[in-house]
């Protein structure tokens, strides 16, 4: 979590700032101790490794991997060290705008702009995504994965958007989202199944259940803040999980549900009879219509919860959320009833969730409870606190970085010349997760966009530096 | 004769083994600015805590009255109801202002009960319906008219967490007389300001009382500021009322000079005693 504040960094850890030739020396002799560090972890870990002989193991020395590994670490502190250094050289020249006693001008810094545009070319790309994909590989049936990865990723940044309600504007920490996607997947596949309802009914009501399940768990644990609403969502997370293994009778188990009716367009199946959708259009039969239909169909869903939240943000409701996220005991004394407030953002978080785990289950047409595991709710997670907490673009960068990043390391084959025949990048999947959370937390502890737009304003609308921002405790 | 805002009456707070307030009885009259006055650890906090429904207090009543003669017992209240129905608001002695939010969210964030109810608890709001879009504007007039008033018009599209100590003390006292309280009780509204925003403060804390017709409690070390403005003052010491009367009474009170007024810790039970006045106090040898 990205607990930590922005200006905790080890700037107080510069002994010389002051007299450059000085802090060049202690700069160096950091460096040299990082090394040093890293030596003493290498000759166990990596100097000799173990290979079978022909009688029994042999060791096999590294020292030049060793050599390698500590050499570019000397060189990758010696950078950052410089980097910080040029920077707090900087900061000192720069007053803070806490200081002043008059109103400062502030101009959209760089951030800002690129953002602006951004967000532009960001959704003209999700408009034509179908398009583009089919003009770049140059027919509709081999774009198929291109498109497939887009409802992939919108998937997910509709379920990051569904869960910055609850994290990200009302400040309380969810590990257990997954929990209402399950619901609202298992809401539409077992009424389509059962009563054979169509996914048009089912989309609200798999919402409306999501909803009332979050308002369920939210009345007993909404009282309790931080860590332990942590704890408690992410048990109830797993609860949702094994009742749906283990009550066969309903959900069938482990084996899930299977042959979950596929999306129509509002009633025309997208079959290759004269019933069909291409059929009535005229046109001829595409098993792609559906994948294109489908991916409309969830970027509708993400934009209207983008719209909505958007919107709930500038009305009294959204601006309690973030006063809550602000400050709890100020909330109470202003009158505001913390509690029902928390429920509302807990209860829409989830029917947001809802709505994304039917579409989920009409574009699988096949559920079961592996899909529901902690892991996911811990990607969504990542999505809303990679992406900067409360704002919608960045969650939507992320979760292209995300989600798009792991597929990227399956077309790095070539990468196998390098460094042999076995490599297979993708291996490497969680271990650049990881990376990138550190590197995150060490250069945007606030997230990529960590500024925050007031949801009203006399003058123009200027962003507030998420220095000022709260996240929340819970 | 208008009934007094407040009463107190019995306040007993313990906190384990430790009495923070107790049986402490005293009025706010109507109208009135009554100062709440003591040494560090008085035991002045916990009382507003009572009041405003932080704490249930362990023992006693406290009734608010409003102008139309209704009356509110405030220690039943949950929480956030004693500022929603009964009107009474608050300040903080350590600032709780919404630090990422502007000056101007601040305010509305006060008007949230008005603003919800406009808004047809979100569900017209959603729509953008014109009786919500004028609700919210008449809320950003009294919130302009406030930041007129305390200064801040400049600076309100700022992040309240942004501004200077003394603007942000300002703040959220605007923040909590947004709440259209009866009954607006400081913590501390001085502490830490130059004498010329003291003074600024002062003419605040006059408006508020005679023109918004909102009663004071206050809770102030500063007594330049407590001399000045309060129409009553109640004294606390180890929790418990020592004096009570108006500014000369208590300026000449012996026993508020012993126990308040510059004594060494350990002089303050022989002063007391020599004027007439033998307290057990148990916290004494803590
Ligand atoms: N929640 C609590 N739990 C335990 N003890 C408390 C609690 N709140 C206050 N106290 C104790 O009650 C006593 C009175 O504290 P209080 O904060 O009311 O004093 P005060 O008069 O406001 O002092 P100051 O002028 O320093 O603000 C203190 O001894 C304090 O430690
Ligand atoms: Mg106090």
């Amino acid at each position: 979590m990205a607990r930590t504040a922005s200006d905790a960094m080890p700037a107080a850890a510069l002994p010389g700032t002051a007299a450059p030739a000085g802090a060049l020396g202690g700069i160096l002799r950091d460096a040299a101790l990082y090394a040093l560090v890293a030596f003493g972890l290498c000759v166990p870990l990596v100097a000799y490794r173990t290979d079978p002989g022909p009688e029994g193991l042999v060791l096999v020395p590294r020292w030049g991997l060793v050599a390698i590994l500590c050499g570019a670490i000397f060189v990758l502190r010696l950078l950052q060290r410089l980097l910080l250094l040029r920077r707090d050289a900087r900061r000192a020249l720069t007053a803070s705008p806490a200081q002043a006693t008059e109103a400062v001008a502030g101009e959209p810094d760089a951030g800002q702009k690129t953002s602006k545009v951004g967000l532009k070319v960001f959704v003209a790309v999700a408009l034509t995504l179908p398009v583009l994909a089919t003009l770049a590989t140059g027919d509709l049936a081999s774009s198929r994965y291109w498109i497939d990865l887009g409802i992939l990723i919108l998937t997910y940044v509709m379920l990051g958007w569904g869960l910055n309600i609850v994290v990200g504007l009302a400040g309380l920490l969810d590990l257990g989202y997954v929990a209402f996607y399950a619901v609202g997947a298992y809401s539409y596949a077992l009424l389509a199944t059962t009563f054979g309802l169509s996914f048009w009914i089912c989309l609200p009501l798999a919402g409306l259940f999501a909803g009332l399940w979050g308002m369920l768990l939210g009345f007993p644990v909404l009282r309790l803040r931080g860590d332990y609403l942590a704890i408690v969502t992410l048990a109830f997370g797993e609860i949702i999980r094994l009742v749906l293994i283990n009550w066969t009778d309903v959900t069938g188990g482990a084996a899930g549900v299977s042959s979950i009716p596929r999306a129509t367009f509002f009633g025309i199946p997208f079959t290759a009879d004269e019933d069909g959708f291409a059929a009535k259009l005229g046109i001829e039969f595409n098993t792609m219509h559906r994948v294109v239909f489908l991916y409309y169909l969830i970027l509708v869903l993400a934009l209207i919860t983008n719209f909505v939240t958007m919107r709930l943000r500038r009305l009294p409701i959204g601006r309690a959320w973030e006063a809550l996220r602000e400050d709890e005991i100020a909330c109470r004394s202003l009158g505001i009833d913390t509690t029902a407030t928390k429920l509302t953002a807990f209860a829409l978080g989830a029917a947001f969730g809802g709505f994304a785990g039917s579409f989920f289950a009409v574009r699988q047409g096949f559920i079961s409870p592996e899909s529901f595991t902690f892991l996911e709710s811990a990607i969504i997670l990542a999505i809303v606190v990679l992406g900067g907490m409360g704002s919608q673009f960045g969650v939507a960068i992320a979760a292209v970085a995300m989600v798009g990043g792991p597929e990227l390391l399956r077309n790095l084959g070539f990468l196998s010349a390098v460094f042999g025949e076995g490599f297979d990048p993708s291996e490497y999947r969680l271990l650049l997760f990881g990376l990138a959370m550190v590197a995150m937390m060490v250069w945007r502890p606030r997230g990529l966009i960590s500024v925050r737009m007031p949801s009203v304003s006399l003058g123009e609308r200027r962003a507030i530096s998420g220095a000022h921002v709260s996240e929340g405790h819970g | 004769m208008v009934a007094p805002v407040l009463t107190v009456e019995h306040l007993t707070m313990r906190f384990g083994g430790l009495t923070a307030v107790s049986d402490l009885s005293f009025e706010a009259r109507t109208g009135d600015i009554t100062a709440l006055i003591g040494p560090n650890g008085a035991g002045k906090t916990t009382v507003f805590n009572c009041i405003t429904g932080f704490y249930k207090p362990t023992e006693g009543r406290l009734t608010l009255a409003h102008a139309d003669g209704s009356t509110h017992l405030l220690e039943r209240l949950p929480n956030h109801q004693v500022n929603r129905t009964a009107r009474v608001a608050r300040t903080f002695q350590n600032i709780r202002l919404f630090p990422g939010m502007t000056v101007l969210e601040n305010l509305l964030v006060a008007q949230h009960k008005t603003l919800m109810r406009a808004s047809g608890y979100t569900v017209l709001g959603l729509l953008g319906l014109k009786s919500f879009r004028d609700a919210e504007a008449a809320a950003i007039e009294k919130a302009k008219g406030w930041l007129e008033r305390i200064d801040l018009t400049a600076r309100a599209d700022e992040p309240a967490g942004g501004l200077p100590y003394g603007a942000q003390r300002r703040l959220e006292i605007a923040r909590a007389m947004c709440t259209d309280p009866v009954l607006l009780c400081l913590d501390e509204p001085a502490a830490g300001l130059n004498p010329r925003e003291s003074a600024d403060l002062n003419a605040l804390l006059r408006h508020i009382r005679d023109a918004e017709a909102t009663s004071v409690l206050l809770i102030e070390h500063d007594m330049s500021v407590v001399m000045e403005i309060s129409d009553h003052i109640v004294v606390l010491d180890y929790g418990k009322k020592i004096a009570d009367g108006t500014p000369e009474e208590i300026r000449t009170n012996p026993s508020v000079i012993a126990a308040y007024l510059g004594v060494e810790d350990e002089e303050v039970e022989a002063v007391e005693a020599e004027v007439g006045l033998a307290l057990p106090h148990q916290e004494h040898t803590a």
